[in-house]
C-alpha cells in the first residue's frame, strides 16, 4: 500500500513538444484516482511516466517513501492494465499471469497458489490453459487484470482498459473495477477520456486538459463546482450551457449577482432548467425565452434543443417525456444557486 | 468461392494441368534418364519408360561417384551442400534477426546510419564484389574450408528489413508489459519475440535454405578440391566435354538426389510456411 506523489512533472519530447506541463498531486493511500480529459491531454503519457516507460523531463514522482523517476518499471512495484491489454500472444493463460513472478524468482508452489487465485477472483479459472486469440474481448480484458493482481503491488494503473469493450460489458466490467479495487485497498490510477467513467470510478477526479491540471476534487464536488469552463463542459452529459455576457449584460439577468465590467460567461446545467409558463425569472435566477428546434425524448427524459433569442443554442434536459413541441415558444428558467459565473476567460469560478 | 461454376472451372484447371505437364516433364525425364544404361542414352534413343537400372545406378552416384570426371561419390556432395545450405540458413537468421533487433528495440548513435548500411548491401550481392570478397576469403585461408563457403553469403540485407518490419508491427505495449513483468532486453528477446517470429524464421528459413542450395558462382571460385565440392558444382563436372564419355545415367541421378533436399525442406515447413506469409495476428 503506497501513495503516489507527483511534484511538478514535466515531459518534453525530443523535438519539444511539451505533453505534459507541470502536474503536481497526490494520490492518498488506497484511493481511486481517475485522471480525465480530453485525447492528447497528456492523461496517458503521466501514467506511463508514474509506470516508468517513459521517462521523466523534470520533476519528481513518488510511490510510498520513494522517488522513482530513476527506478526500472519492474522494480517500483506497480501493475499496468494497458488498453490493448498487450498478452502475450504465444503463452497461456497461465503462463502470462505467471510471467512476472517467474521473473522476480517466485517459488513455483507460490505462483500457483496467487495464479489460482487471482483466477478464481476473476472467473477465468476455466481459461488458464487457452492462449489470448481464443478468448473475447472481455475475457482477455479479465487476464489483464489477473496478470496484475498477482504481482501484489502497491499501486495499479489502468490505461483506458475499458475502451475496447462494446458498451454492456463496459458497463458490468466498470463496476466489478471499483468492487475490487475497493475489495483489495490497492492505491489506483486510472485514465480515461470518458466522463462518464470518471464520475463512477473516481474517489479522486483529475481533470486534464492541454497538459495541465484543470481541477482536482471528488466527483460529486467537480459536477458541482466546475473550477473552470473546460471543466464545466467536460464533467456531464450532454454539456453545461455556457452563455457569454457582455458588460452591462449579466445584470439584466441577474438580480444581485456581482459581475466585473469586462462581463462574464454563465454557465447552466441542462439538467438545472426548467420550462417555465411566463418569463418570470425566479429571484437573482434567470429566465431564457428561445425557440424549440428539436426535441429528443429517450424515455426517462427529454432533451430540447432550442435557440435563444440573443442567437445562442441551448440543451435543456427535463424529466420524464412531457416537452415542448419543435417551433414552439418556450421559456428555460434557472434558480440563482443553480447557476455556475466564469470569468471572460473561462479560467476562473466567480 | 461461392459461386458453383461446375463447368466454368475446366478452363483454369486445363491451364494449371498444361503448366504441371511443362514443370514436371523434365523432370520426369531425367528420372527416367537416371535408370536406364548408359549406353541407351548415348544412342540418342531417350526412352519414355524408367528402365530397370534404379538400383545400380542410384548405388554407384552415391557411394561410388563417376569413373573419370570428379571422382567424388555424390553422398559427399550432398553433404557439403547440406552443411552450406544450412550454415547459410542459421546464420542469416541468426545475424539478422539480432540486427533487426538492435535497429528496432535500442536508440543508439548511428543507428540509421547502421540501418542504411545495411540496406545499401542489397545493392551488392556476391557477383559485384566477387574479387575483394574473394581475396578477404583467401587471405584468411578460408579456401576449401566450410567457412569460406558460408560465411560470406551469411550477412543478409533482406532477412534484417523482413525481421525490423516485423518487430515493428509488434506492438510497443507488449514491451512495456514485459519491462513492468520484469524482463530485461534478453529475457524479452527470448520468451517474447523469438516466439513471435516463429512463423516468419520458419519461412525465411526456407527460402534461404533454397538460396544457400543453388548457390553455383561462390563455391565454384572458393572450393578446388573434389571432396569439398557441393552438388549443384558437382553436376556440372560430371558433363564432360572433351573426349571422354559422360555417363548421363549418373548425371542425371545427381540432378535427382539434388532436388530431393529442398523438396523435403519445403514439405517439412510449408504449414509455417504459409502462416509465416499470411499471418497477421500478433
Amino acid at each position: 500500500m503506497a501513495e503516489v506523489t507527483l511534484k511538478d512533472v514535466r515531459k518534453v519530447y525530443p523535438g519539444g513538444v511539451e505533453a505534459v506541463k507541470g502536474v503536481s498531486f497526490d494520490v492518498p493511500d488506497g484511493h481511486f484516482c481517475v485522471m480525465v480529459g480530453p485525447s492528447g491531454c497528456g492523461k496517458s503519457t503521466l501514467l506511463r511516466m508514474i509506470a516508468g516507460v517513459e521517462t521523466i523531463t523534470s520533476g519528481e514522482i513518488r510511490i510510498g517513501e520513494r522517488i522513482v523517476n530513476e527506478i526500472e518499471p519492474s522494480e517500483r512495484d506497480i501493475a499496468m492494465v494497458f488498453q490493448n491489454y498487450a498478452l502475450y500472444p504465444h503463452m497461456r493463460v497461465y503462463d502470462n499471469m505467471a510471467y512476472g513472478l517467474r521473473n522476480r524468482k517466485t517459488p513455483k508452489d507460490e505462483i500457483d497458489r496467487r495464479v489460482r487465485e487471482a483466477a478464481r477472483i476473476l472467473e477465468i479459472d476455466a481459461l488458464l490453459d487457452r492462449k489470448p486469440r481464443q478468448l473475447s474481448g472481455g475475457q482477455r480484458q479479465r487476464v489483464a487484470m489477473g496478470r496484475a493482481i498477482v504481482r501484489r503491488p502497491k499501486v495499479f494503473l489502468f490505461d483506458e482498459p475499458l475502451s475496447n469493450l462494446d458498451a454492456k460489458l463496459r458497463i458490468t466490467t466498470r463496476v466489478e473495477i471499483k468492487k475490487l479495487q475497493k475489495a483489495l485497498g490497492t492505491t489506483s490510477v486510472y485514465v480515461t477520456h470518458d466522463q462518464l467513467e470518471a464520475m463512477t470510478l473516481a474517489d479522486m477526479l483529475v481533470v486534464m486538459n492541454a497538459g495541465r491540471v484543470e481541477q482536482i476534487g471528488a466527483p460529486l464536488a467537480v459536477y458541482e463546482r466546475p473550477a473552470t469552463t473546460f471543466v464545466a463542459t467536460f464533467i456531464g452529459a450532454p454539456a453545461m450551457n455556457l452563455l457569454k455576457m457582455g458588460g452591462a449584460e449579466p445584470a439584466l439577468l441577474l438580480d444581485n449577482a456581482s459581475v466585473p465590467a469586462e462581463g462574464a460567461i454563465i454557465g447552466i446545467r441542462p439538467e438545472d432548467f426548467a420550462i417555465g409558463a411566463g418569463d418570470t425569472a425566479p429571484a437573482g435566477g434567470v429566465a431564457l425565452p428561445l425557440t424549440v428546434g428539436a426535441v429528443e425524448k429517450v424515455g426517462p427524459e427529454s432533451f430540447v434543443y432550442g435557440t435563444l433569442d440573443r442567437g445562442d443554442n441551448v440543451i435543456v434536459r427535463l424529466p420524464g417525456q412531457h416537452a415542448p413541441a419543435p417551433g414552439e415558444r418556450a421559456v428555460a428558467i434557472a434558480a440563482r444557486e443553480k447557476l455556475h459565473i466564469f470569468s471572460v476567460d473561462g479560467q476562473q469560478r466567480l | 468461392m461461392v459461386e458453383n461454376r461446375p463447368f466454368g472451372n475446366i478452363l483454369p484447371h486445363l491451364i494449371l494441368w498444361i503448366g504441371i505437364a511443362i514443370m514436371v516433364f523434365p523432370v520426369y525425364l531425367a528420372f527416367v534418364g537416371s535408370t536406364h544404361e548408359p549406353t541407351i542414352i548415348s544412342n540418342g534413343q531417350m526412352p519414355l519408360t524408367p528402365g530397370s537400372h534404379f538400383f545400380e545406378n542410384y548405388y554407384r552416384t552415391i557411394f561410388i561417384g563417376t569413373t573419370g570426371t570428379t571422382r567424388e561419390p555424390v553422398a559427399t556432395m550432398l553433404m557439403n551442400s547440406f552443411v552450406m545450405a544450412m550454415a547459410i540458413a542459421c546464420g542469416k537468421i541468426f545475424i539478422s534477426i539480432l540486427s533487426a533487433y538492435a535497429i528496432v528495440y535500442f536508440k543508439f548513435p548511428l543507428r540509421m546510419t547502421a540501418f542504411w548500411l545495411i540496406f545499401i548491401t542489397l545493392m551488392l550481392p556476391v557477383e559485384v564484389r566477387i574479387y575483394p570478397t574473394y581475396k578477404i576469403a583467401s587471405d584468411l585461408n578460408l579456401l576449401d574450408t566450410y567457412s569460406g563457403l558460408t560465411l560470406p553469403l551469411v550477412a543478409s540485407a533482406t532477412a534484417t528489413l523482413l525481421f525490423r518490419q516485423f518487430f515493428m508491427t509488434v506492438p510497443d505495449e507488449l514491451l512495456e508489459a514485459s519491462r513492468i513483468d520484469g524482463a530485461g532486453p534478453f529475457r524479452f528477446f527470448f520468451d517474447t519475440l523469438l516466439p513471435l517470429s516463429r512463423t516468419n524464421m520458419a519461412a525465411l528459413f526456407v527460402i534461404l535454405f533454397i538460396y544457400g542450395w543453388n548457390q553455383y558462382l561462390w563455391p565454384l571460385l572458393i572450393t578446388t578440391r573434389d571432396d569439398m565440392q557441393t552438388i549443384v558444382i558437382g553436376i556440372k563436372k560430371m558433363i564432360v566435354t572433351s573426349d571422354a564419355l559422360t555417363e548421363w545415367q549418373l548425371v542425371m541421378a545427381t540432378a535427382m538426389l539434388a532436388m530431393l533436399p529442398p523438396v523435403f525442406v519445403v514439405i517439412a515447413m510449408q504449414k509455417l510456411f504459409v502462416r509465416g506469409l499470411v499471418e497477421t495476428e500478433k
